[in-house]
């Protein structure tokens, strides 16, 4: 069974300002977004994922290209004609009114009986637990209540998209993880299709169904976490989503050699000359400085990280690795600076990339 | 628990506050209250032959007020020419104030949204009718709605008209001077409530199905609303009190309340009534605004 597309925009392409000065911002965008799915839209600042977004929920229309929900195109549609809503990432809580006529505003402007948005008010109120806040004004609360106040307000209106901009970057660490929970919560809870935009990589890999990465208006990739992670397109992607290791190299005749000449072993099916080799910190082990098929490496130097401890190493070409190794009861590696190891890849772990 | 020591250098540094700001109260209170206390004397007395006031307690001011007494029989009758001075000055002071509510809104939005060096330029502009003075820029009113002035020499020129209008000397003609030299005091504070106006709930009304209308009248409106009130308030007492508007613009015929009371310092010889009609338009002010500010901000957040 194949799923039903819920959002799809096609060639989109936006450009700002006229003439020399123009900007394009979103460079003929081409994705198609699963109903009920946790899609992000993942990149650095200006990148184009705001773009997307707010194209999606009509605020900007596209220079070329088109939008569609469920099917129909809506590229022309205004923003209040689109049953799709926003949480914004000031939250942009109306000051002026209540917690509960917040949450209300939308089903009270789409002309539904009092009765129905009251019902619908105090629904939404439980679903993300601020019942006894109802009457507060917006200033009166603190940032994680607002941010709850500005979900359950685009909720409430029960839209067949939600659209996330970056809406938990106002939040401390704590309450971030915490939001984020609650948030794959609302989206199992509703079943409303969730497109989230952030530049934080973890927040995307542990909340996505799928992500896009976004790089100066295009995008590079499109998958899951563990495909984006484990296997990314190119070396953008592998430098933004997590840390990588670089090592540059050669496949020739179907086996991978490091510049200085060191083989290794890496599934480099489709690729041929000039490639870079990644790998993940966690991916890398350390050994003795004599084992056999080991890359000879000095520690530079070891930081400590609580749960593990980074250790900065150079191969004898001057490339720096970083290995990430998990800390013992008693936190320490016995690794020194100046030291002589070996080190080596987990197998399948080396990814060969176009340069 | 504090020491004595700190409780002396306490008082000490209350009892240098207290002096230091007594040039300024003994300012306000003589400035603000003095005046007053004499007009409010000065109601009570009885006029003297040649302006000024006999030290004699009469309460003829008062009732003067309302009511005029016939020279003939001495039978007091209802003032019909007082109170048609104060429906008319309450009268054209509510449609000065509507009128530069409804101008003064949406060129106090379009300032707000222009870029910051533009909206430099525009607020410059703004002010500059204050730099001349008010007699002068009424009496150029003057020169475009009279009879033989730019408006009617034009429409009769291009033959619109057969006849000048009649525009000079009407309440018509008040009213729409007192817009033009009120209508800054509107814009000026409701740029300032635009100016903190965070643009970025428009999108969020457009986004909850709100249409242009619904955001204008739901979003925009009750938050910008203490800058409406503010506005309103600076253009209504200044209207109420008016009076070199409606002398150049209304002529003799068409007083409003300053006019009135001008005249009974002047010509009418009559100080105390005077001084009561002074009173008298204080309280009427007084009250409107209390009315006014107790109805808008009671409607806020059920709007």
């Amino acid at each position: 069974m194949s799923k039903s597309i819920a959002v799809e925009a096609r060639a989109a392409r936006k450009d700002y300002g006229t003439g020399a000065h123009t900007v394009r911002a979103l460079d003929g965008v081409s994705v198609s977004i699963d109903q009920g799915e946790f899609f992000t839209l993942l990149g650095p600042s200006g990148c184009g994922k705001t773009t997307l977004l707010r194209l999606i929920a009509g605020f900007e229309t596209p220079t070329s290209g088109q939008i569609f929900l469920e099917g129909q195109d809506i590229t022309a549609d205004p923003p209040n004609l689109r049953p799709i809503n926003t949480v914004f990432q000031s939250y942009a809580l109306f000051p002026h009114l209540s917690v509960a006529e917040n949450i209300g505003f939308g089903l009270q402007m789409m002309g539904r009986p009092k009765a129905e948005v009251n019902h619908a008010v105090e629904k939404m109120l439980a679903l993300v637990q601020l019942e006894s806040l109802a009457s507060r004004k917006s200033q009166q609360l603190s940032g994680g209540q607002q941010q709850r106040v500005a979900l359950a307000r685009a909720l409430a209106p029960r839209p067949k998209v939600l659209l996330l901009d970056e809406p938990l970057s106002a939040l401390d660490l704590k309450l971030r993880k915490e939001m984020q929970r609650e948030l794959k919560r609302l989206q199992a809870e509703t079943g409303i299709t969730f497109i989230f935009v952030t530049h934080d990589q973890e927040e995307a890999l542990t909340m996505s169904d799928r992500i896009a990465v976004m790089q100066s208006g295009n995008i590079l990739q499109i998958g899951s976490p563990r495909e984006i992670y484990n296997h990314p397109v190119d070396r953008f992607v592998a430098d933004f989503i997590g840390e990588t290791n670089f090592l540059t190299g050669r496949v020739e005749a179907g086996r991978a050699t490091l510049t200085s000449g060191e083989v290794l072993s890496a599934d480099v099916t489709g690729h041929a000359g000039k490639v870079t080799f990644a790998v993940r910190p966690e991916q890398v082990v350390i050994c003795a400085a004599d084992e056999a098929d080991c890359l000879a490496a000095t520690i530079v130097e070891t930081v400590y990280f609580g749960t593990d401890t980074h250790c900065h190493m150079r191969l004898g070409d001057g490339t720096q690795i970083v290995a990430r190794l998990q800390n013992a009861p008693s936190g320490e590696i016995g690794l020194a600076p100046g030291e002589a190891v070996g080190l080596r890849f987990e197998p399948g772990a080396l990814q060969v990339l176009a340069q | 628990m504090t020491s004595a020591a700190e409780q002396a250098a306490d008082r000490k540094a209350r009892r240098a506050g207290w002096l230091l700001s007594a040039p300024a109260l003994f300012l306000l209170i003589i400035a603000a209250s003095g005046p007053l206390i004499i007009i409010l004397i000065y109601s009570f007395l009885e006029p003297g032959k040649y302006g000024n006031v006999e030290w004699v307690f009469s309460t003829d001011a008062w009732v003067g007020i309302l009511y005029s007494r016939d020279i003939f029989d001495g039978t007091y009758k209802l003032a019909d020419a007082h109170l048609s001075i104060f429906w008319r000055s309450v009268k054209l002071s509510l449609y000065t104030t509507l009128f530069a509510f409804v101008f003064g809104f949406p060129t106090a939005w379009f300032i707000a949204t222009r870029s910051p060096r533009m909206r430099t330029a525009l607020l410059f502009l703004i002010t500059i009718p204050f730099w001349t003075n008010l007699l002068v820029r009424t009496f150029a009113i003057n020169q475009i709605i009279r009879n033989e002035g730019v408006l009617n020499t034009f429409l009769l020129w291009i033959g619109v008209i057969d006849d000048p209008i009649q525009l000079i000397y009407t309440d018509f003609a008040v009213f729409l001077g007192m817009t033009y030299v009120y209508l800054p005091l509107m814009v000026l504070p409701l740029f300032a409530a635009f100016d903190r106006f965070d643009m970025r709930l428009l999108e969020a009304g457009y986004d909850l199905y709100a249409s242009r209308w619904q955001v204008l009248r739901k979003i925009v409106f009750p938050v910008v609303k203490p800058g409406v009130i503010a506005g309103s308030i600076l253009v209504f007492i200044p209207s109420m009190g008016a009076f070199v508007t409606p002398r150049i613009l209304g002529g003799g015929r068409n007083m409003m309340i300053g006019n009135f009371i001008d005249l009974q310092f002047g010509a009418g010889r009559n100080w105390p009534l005077g001084a009561a009609l002074s009173v008298t338009l204080l309280v009427i002010v007084a009250v409107a605004l209390a009315v006014y500010v107790r109805f808008a901000n009671r409607d806020n957040g059920h709007g």
